[in-house]
This record gives C-alpha cells, structure tokens and sequence, in this order.
C-alpha cells in the first residue's frame, strides 16, 4: 500500500461507516448464502454474517470497539424490534389468548429450566462467579441480558456473547430436535424456540412458519420479563 | 425476500409516523423502568404499551388504520436477524475467556439450550392437551 492509500484506510477504518458497512453486506451475503442452502438451519445467516465481520476484524487489526461505532447503529434497533413484537402479537390476539395456559406453564418450566441447568453445569466446572453471572441471562433478548448481568456482578460484553452462541445453538438444534420429540403443534415449537434462543430463535422460527414465530416473539418477550425476576434469585440460591 | 425490501423501501417515509410511535413506547418504558427502578426492561415495557394502544385503538368506535406500525414493525421484525451481528462480532474480544472455560462453557450451553428447548415445547404441548386446546391454532391467517 502507498502512503496516501494507507492514510485513506486510517480514516475510513475510524468513521462508523465503513464498519456500518461491512456489517449490512455481512448480513446480505449472510442472508443470501442461507436462503440459496435453503435455510437449512446450520446455515444460520447470523453465524455466517459474524465469521465474515468478525474475520474483517482480525485481517485488519481492528479493534472490536472501533467496529463497534459503526455497528452500534443496527445494535440499538434491537430495542425497537422488541417493541414491534407488539404488533404480531396483537394480530394474532386470539389464538395467543386460547393458549394463554400452555404459555405460562411453559414459560416458567422452560425459564427455569434453561436458567438452572447452565449454572449447575458451569458450577460443576469450577467457573467463578462473574461467568456465572454473566451465564444467567444467556437465553435472553442481548440487550436485556446485558443489564441484567451487569446488575448481577457479570461482565455485558460477555454475556452479550454467550448469548448470541446460545442463540445460535437454538436455532440450529430446534427443527431436528422438535422433529426428533414428534412435535407437530407450531405453537409449542416456536414459543421454545424464542424462550431458549431469544431472538436469533424467533428469526429462525419466522423462517419455519409464521405462526412458529408469533409465539416466539412471545415467549422472547416474557421471557426477558421473567429472567430479569427469576436470574437474581437463582443465582443467590446456587452461589 | 426482494419484494418485500421493495415493498419498505416505497413506503419508508409512511412508516416515519409508525416508527416515531415505537421508539416513543420504548422511550416510555425506559424512562418508567429507569424512574421506579423496576427490574423489567424498558423494551419489554415498551411493547407492554404499544400492545395495550393497539388494543384499545380496536375499542373505538372507528378504530384509527395502522398501517403505519404494522409497516414499520413488519420491516424490522422481517430483518431480525441482522440486529445480532454486532453483538456476536463482540467474541473476538472474548476469546480468552472462552478459551480458559472453553469445554465447560460448550457443555454448559449446548445441554441448557436443548433442555431448555426441550422442557418448554413438551410443557406447551402436554397443558394444550390437557386443557382440550390442542393442535393447530385456527385463525392463522
């Protein structure tokens, strides 16, 4: 590189553009790599889309809170989205309200359930109490699980981590795993889907079949609710 | 997917409305969250709001159209999946965390998502049963 290319590429690597950039073609060619695999659910556009950002990263030397001024931009949408879940939610009113039963069983066994299983694990590994924390909220919407890990003594960047990896597991585990328990009710699928795997779940059950992702949406959406309740308490009773 | 881009990008400046009105339940709720020092989010309280304004909207006599918020919650909702990517990109500063509780943490989330997934699709499946809601919902549409 010449003396003027170089002195161009330290300026455009430190405005939030070029990193604005990089991360919306991560997500097209993301999108389009998964959509010509047909969806299938290991090519998981958000896996794919990270390994093309996150490896311009490292080819570049770019340090991740450089990236992250021009990211934060889509980062700060994910607020909003979770507001605009209001509205599948009132379109499909009665059919979430015929199943308002089911939900709420679900909703607290599966909460728990998730919750609880991670921390024992990770205590039997011997892992200190800021993973710990920061483990709590990993099946929770990223920008919720932050806070709430942060209230708890974690570490946010972690946990915004360990949940998109939780995330990514979700998606990628749930058709077959659904298919594997014989369960046919798009409902059930979907409202797990977004309980366990937050929003990169509701992503993938929207791909599945609308319905699929209208009860993910909920279950996100409760379930950020009844984390940030049930993560403090749990936490004390393990620690 | 194209048509659809098509179909936000020609009715983008109809959304402004829509969208003015979300980052304003968004806004309530922090500000409520924040205020009370409550531990719900303030973007869970958020769609609290904007669901309960659509709902009492269908209560009027003439309910007011919203086409505007569906729009613009539609667009977002469709691309969902692009708003995780900055977040995910943050595990190269967290490599040496990962790496000292590498197997531990796989084991850990690998077996709690499964478990999680698990428990909650049987859960909703068996209480749809037995409360006699079972199958598929009827007004998918």
């Amino acid at each position: 590189m010449s003396d003027a290319d170089f002195s161009l590429w330290v300026y455009l690597s430190r405005t939030p553009l070029l990193w604005l950039t990089v991360t919306l073609l991560a997500y097209v060619a993301a999108d389009r790599l998964s959509a010509a695999l047909g969806r299938h659910p290991l090519a998981n556009p958000i896996l794919i889309a990270v390994l093309l950002a996150a490896g311009m990263l490292a080819a570049t030397g770019t340090p991740y809170r450089t990236y992250f001024e021009g990211a934060q931009f889509v980062h700060f949408l994910i607020g909003p989205a979770t507001v605009a879940l209001a509205v599948p939610l009132h379109r499909h009113r009665r059919t979430v309200w015929r199943a308002i039963l089911p939900m709420g069983a679900a909703l607290l066994a599966g909460s728990l359930a998730a919750m609880l299983s991670a921390l024992l694990i990770a205590r039997a590994f011997g892992m200190p109490e800021t993973v710990l924390a920061s483990l709590a909220p990993k099946s929770v919407t990223a920008g919720v699980a932050m806070g709430i890990a942060g209230s708890l003594g974690g570490d946010p960047a972690l946990a915004a981590v360990l949940v998109i990896l939780t995330g990514a597991i979700g998606a990628v585990t749930v058709t077959p795993l659904m298919n594997a328990l014989r369960l046919r009710d798009y409902r059930a699928r979907g409202f797990a889907a977004g309980l366990a795997a937050h929003g990169i779940g509701t992503a993938r059950a929207f791909h599945v079949d609308f319905m699929a992702g209208t009860f993910a949406g909920i279950a996100l959406a409760l379930n950020a609710l009844v984390s940030a309740v049930l993560a403090p308490v749990v936490l004390r009773a393990l620690l | 997917m194209r048509g659809l881009g098509g179909t936000i990008l020609a009715n983008l400046p109809r959304m402004i409305p829509g969208a003015a009105l979300i980052l304003l339940c968004q806004l309530a709720g922090e500000a409520i969250a924040h205020g009370t020092g409550w531990p719900l989010p303030g973007p869970v309280l958020g769609m609290m709001f904007l669901l309960l304004l659509l709902l009492g909207n269908d209560l009027l006599p003439e309910p007011l159209p919203t086409p505007s918020v569906t729009g613009a919650a539609d667009g977002i909702l469709a691309n969902l999946s692009l708003l995780f990517i900055p977040a995910g990109v943050g595990i190269v500063g967290k490599l040496d965390v990962l790496a000292q509780y590498g197997l531990g943490l796989a084991v850990a989330l690998v077996a709690s998502t499964l478990i999680g997934l698990a428990v909650t699709a049987l859960v909703f499946a068996g209480v749809a049963r037995l409360v006699g809601r079972d199958g598929e919902a009827e007004d998918a549409a």
